[in-house]
């Protein structure tokens, strides 16, 4: 049960990271707080969007919806289903690999790092391996 | 069973406190006032440059054409624009004989010249950007000492701008790519300092006075209305 608990956590945590990189991009916050200039390089940057949608947006929308699927995963009477955990670690194996072409974007063409972004790939890697951590747990008799 | 019930609601309680932590450093993000910042070097996109090429003042049919490249933070640049341009304008471009092409090349010495390039790229947004430039212009001394962003946003206000949309111009840094592409381009085409003069493939680079531009362009008229 930690584990899930664990994963819906780093979720929300993740909601509020994508949420702010978002308002930052369409105007609704001035600075980023980054230190580097990094963040800005890459949140303004032809990259910041993916198919024509930002990628924070994407990132906002795509930690909601593990959130949600965390908390499912949190129901009493899903205790021992594991259809939840296996839908979690799912979409966080799709996240971690957006990532991994975010991060190559950062590094090797934009030649420049956004801590908010490392901040999202730590936490999406988190909630897989959380994910993981779950499904490999015995199932739990369910409640009478 | 009983040990369950407690570490969920220990959980959710876990989870409400980062949740209001959450809404509320957001909040605070939100409520203060953008302090703004202009990145320099962002990769420029094609429609950064899309049929822009500088800001224009004059007829399209006058016969010769200068292209200023100019930082509005750099002390030349402002005498020049409040103590020259003015007759300039008058003199020459008013009456058809000139045409003024304005480029921005912020120094990389001066902190505010590229938000001053900014504020003034949003003005023309909303076709107000000769006003907003001149403003800030005669406020050089005021806000190169600070608070450049908020005299900026004043001048908006002064010159009449809608400040919603100039706030959020300001604050995605939406002209970040075409004041790169006008520093490049001046890089290119030679221009170290500020204010330097792009005259039929020439650069002119120091001070200059009305005069001394009205001379250049009577040499040139005549060149330029036999080459038509």
């Amino acid at each position: 049960m930690m584990a899930r608990m664990g994963a819906a956590l780093m979720s929300l945590v993740g909601v509020f990271v994508s949420a702010y990189l978002y308002l930052y991009k369409i105007g609704r916050i001035g600075t980023l707080a980054c230190g580097t200039g990094g963040c800005e390089t890459v949140q303004l940057s032809p990259w910041s969007r993916f198919l024509g949608i930002e990628v924070a947006l994407i990132g906002l929308v795509g930690y909601a919806v593990l959130f949600v699927v965390g908390l499912v995963a949190l129901r009493p009477g899903l205790a021992g289903a594991r259809w939840p955990v296996a839908l979690l670690a799912g979409l966080a194996a799709g996240g971690t690999l957006f990532t991994l072409y975010l991060t190559y974007l950062e590094l090797f063409v934009i030649h420049a790092i956004c801590r908010w972004c490392v901040g999202s790939a730590v936490i999406i890697v988190a909630i897989l391996i959380l994910a993981l951590l779950a499904l490999r747990q015995p199932r739990e008799p369910q409640a009478a | 069973m009983a040990a369950a019930p407690v570490g969920m609601s220990r959980f959710y309680t876990i989870l409400g406190v980062v949740a209001v932590v959450g809404i509320g450093l957001l909040g605070y993000q939100l409520s203060k006032p953008a302090t703004v910042s202009i990145p320099a070097n962002v990769t420029i996109q094609p429609s950064d440059t899309a049929g822009f090429r500088g800001y224009l003042k004059g007829s399209a049919d006058a016969p010769v054409e200068i292209t200023e490249y100019a930082d509005y933070q750099c002390p030349f640049c402002q005498t020049f624009a409040t103590l020259q341009m003015p007759t300039i304008e008058e003199r020459l471009i008013k009456t058809g004989r000139l045409r003024w092409r304005y480029r921005d090349f912020p120094l990389q010495q001066h902190s505010y010249a590229r938000l001053a390039a900014h504020s003034a790229a949003c003005a023309d947004e909303q076709g107000k950007y000769w006003p907003q430039h001149e403003h800030i212009y005669e406020g050089q001394a005021e806000w190169a000492s600070g608070d450049a962003a908020d005299v900026f946003r004043r001048y908006a206000r002064e010159v009449g701008l809608d400040l919603a949309k100039y706030d959020a111009c300001m604050s995605a840094g939406k002209y970040a790519g075409r004041i790169q592409a006008s520093y490049d381009e001046g890089m290119k085409a030679g221009v170290s300092s500020t204010p330097t003069l792009l005259v039929s493939g020439r650069l002119y680079q120091g001070r200059f006075d009305s005069d001394a531009i009205s001379r250049l362009v009577d040499s040139l008229a005549p060149r330029a209305a036999s080459a038509k």
